[in-house]
């Protein structure tokens, strides 16, 4: 894949086909709910896998166990062959190197957006100020959100402030990106142009880990898709075999829903 | 026809609703001839442009009136107004005259506006700490923790007037190398500080609580360690959050450094009393009243324009 040197996630640090991350075991409840009941998933450097499944399968919570938002109770989790997860561990430190993006935005309200974009870059890599704002401003231009950076969140319409979300989490040149269902709460015309984005970013050659509602984007840009039921992963396949062929009756059940309801 | 439960057909409850099945006894459900207000309902609480102009005056006419004339139409309204507010007093006591044996309650209002301004930048440090340390989890700061929740219901609990009292009299009593030997003053701030921080804290607390946890999530997912995320996402947000109650206290403030007289001190309050008391008439008072609703009423206004401000943002933010 001819990798685009403007989009992160090009960079010689991931090691070429090398594994970017790997999951093994991971269990996860919420008081004595178990929401993951033992999840093994590998993502290779450079690929892009979809998570798809119902909500409440554990799609989000998976995400946020790898970027360590949540504690685990049980599994490993290897960051290009280094364990993430156990005591000990610089949590700081695993979040540079993952970008996360979430369904609602989650931009901070107070601050303007190129503010929004420079602010990690500033504090956490230490760049200087005047550096980090050359950098965000290249970002956002690359983006079409330049004319936007000395707005505040609040004036930006919902597919904007999801590209600035992207943008964000891109300004501190990530090596893997976490999308978590980012167009599930943007109004149908305002999806593309985020979709559009993620489609760029893959192009270019980044490590991507996506929850989507989006079957037919799913199918377009995942090397892989994982169905994922009620904490665990119930089928992993290429688009084209899981879609066409879905191998276990529960992941034909949920694809018949989906198109039934029009979504596919 | 048996009298025991005859099983019943059960209703549909979207019946009538569709005019597919008839509802009541009167037939398929009608629409309403009008909707034009009638004319039947209380006139006075129209809304309507011109009409509710003329309501709201004739309204406050009659409320005004009333209240003027039961003050001019009392027995004792002659003796109460000289007692209260007479001019000549007003001005004298405003004045001051250390000759006669009073002070001016003019000038003894800038010991309070003094007290107030020193005593609302501790209280701001000081209860910041206890709430930070409150809603801290680390487990080294457990004792801390403990005393501050301790410290909190202490001083909230405690009326104000007798914290005055304690320390004003009972630090000086204890005789400690310098902390024994402030004036009246130091120590009615320090109560003020005290008790305020207690109050102060739990407002900071709801802050810090009302920042959404998205938030937290979205700045530590940046790699922004906790503080940092403190600093420059959390405590921006909370504080902006609870500006309306923190300027209520500091309203409430302004007013309580009247306390601090009762150790002596000549505040504006203080200085009223004395005049009171050499002079027999209480129009000092009223002096006082009015200059404390000086400082305080534009804070009110001020406060109110926050509020509405942060209404209309929110509401902006909400319709998209």
């Amino acid at each position: 894949m001819p990798a685009d040197p403007s989009v992160p996630g090009a960079g010689p640090a991931a090691a070429p086909g090398g594994e970017a991350i790997r999951i093994e075991g991971l269990h996860k409840s919420f008081g004595e709910n178990e929401v993951l009941k033992g999840i093994d998933l590998a993502v290779a450097s450079h690929e892009v896998v979809c998570l798809i499944g119902a909500s409440g399968s554990g799609k989000s919570t998976l995400l946020r166990c790898i970027n360590l938002l949540e504690p685990i109770n049980g599994g490993t989790v290897w960051l290009w062959g280094s364990r993430i997860t156990g005591p000990g561990i610089d949590q700081n430190l695993v979040r540079r190197y993952i970008g996360i993006v979430f369904q609602s935005f989650n931009l901070f309200p107070h601050m303007t957006v190129l503010r929004n974009v420079t602010l990690a870059p500033a504090k956490v890599l230490g760049m200087p100020q005047r550096q980090a704002e050359e950098e965000a401003r290249a970002l956002l231009g690359r983006f079409g959100l330049l004319d936007k950076a000395d707005d505040y969140p609040d004036r930006l319409s919902g597919g904007q402030q999801q590209r600035v979300a992207i943008v964000r989490a891109l300004a501190m040149k990530p090596q893997i990106m976490l999308l978590d269902e980012v167009t599930s709460a943007l109004d149908p015309e305002l999806v593309s142009e985020v979709l559009d984005v993620i489609r760029e970013l893959a192009a270019g050659g980044m490590t991507m880990l996506i929850a989507t509602h989006e079957m037919g984007f799913a199918r377009d840009i995942a090397r892989r898709v994982c169905f994922l039921e009620e904490g665990r992963i119930i089928e992993d396949a290429p688009p084209a075999e899981l879609f066409s062929n879905p191998r276990d009756e529960r992941t034909q059940r949920f694809l018949r829903r989906i198109v039934e309801a029009g979504r596919m | 026809m048996d009298g025991a439960q005859q099983p019943e057909t059960p209703v549909d409850p979207l019946a009538g609703l569709t005019g597919a099945s008839p509802r009541t006894v009167g037939g398929a459900w009608q629409p309403p001839g009008t909707f034009v207000s009638g004319g039947r309902g209380p006139k006075l609480f129209s809304a309507e442009g011109r009409r509710g102009t003329v309501v709201s005056t004739v309204s406050t006419v009659i409320v005004l009136g009333a209240l003027v004339a039961i003050f001019l139409l009392a027995p004792g309204a002659h003796a109460v107004e000289h007692a209260f507010f007479s001019p000549s007093h007003m001005w004298a006591a405003f004045i001051g005259n250390p000759k006669q044996g009073y002070y001016s309650v003019g000038a003894a209002i800038l010991l309070n506006i003094k007290m107030f301004v020193v005593a609302e930048v501790f209280i701001l440090a000081f209860a910041l700490a206890i709430a930070l340390v409150r809603q801290s989890t680390h487990p080294a700061l457990f004792p801390i923790r403990v005393i501050s929740t301790g410290y909190v219901d202490f001083f909230r609990g405690v009326p104000l007037i007798l914290v005055i009292l304690a320390i004003g009299l009972g630090v000086p009593a204890l005789n400690l190398p310098v902390v024994s030997n402030q004036s009246n003053a130091v120590y009615g701030v320090t109560a003020l500080v005290l008790s305020y921080s207690a109050y102060v804290s739990e407002v900071y607390r709801a802050g810090l609580n009302s920042v959404h946890q998205s938030q937290v999530a979205a700045a530590r997912s940046l790699g922004l360690p906790h503080r940092t995320a403190l600093r420059y996402v959390i405590l921006p947000q909370a504080v902006r959050n609870i500006v309306p109650p923190l300027l209520n206290d500091f309203i409430s403030l302004q007013k309580d450094t009247a306390l601090v007289g009762i150790l002596g001190t000549i505040e504006a309050n203080k200085a009223a009393d004395i005049y009171s008391e050499q002079v027999f008439n209480f129009s000092s008072f009223t002096v006082a009243a009015i200059l404390f609703l000086i400082l305080t009423i534009p804070l009110a206004r001020f406060t109110d324009r926050l509020i509405e401000r942060d209404r209309r943002r929110r509401l902006a933010g909400a319709a998209r």
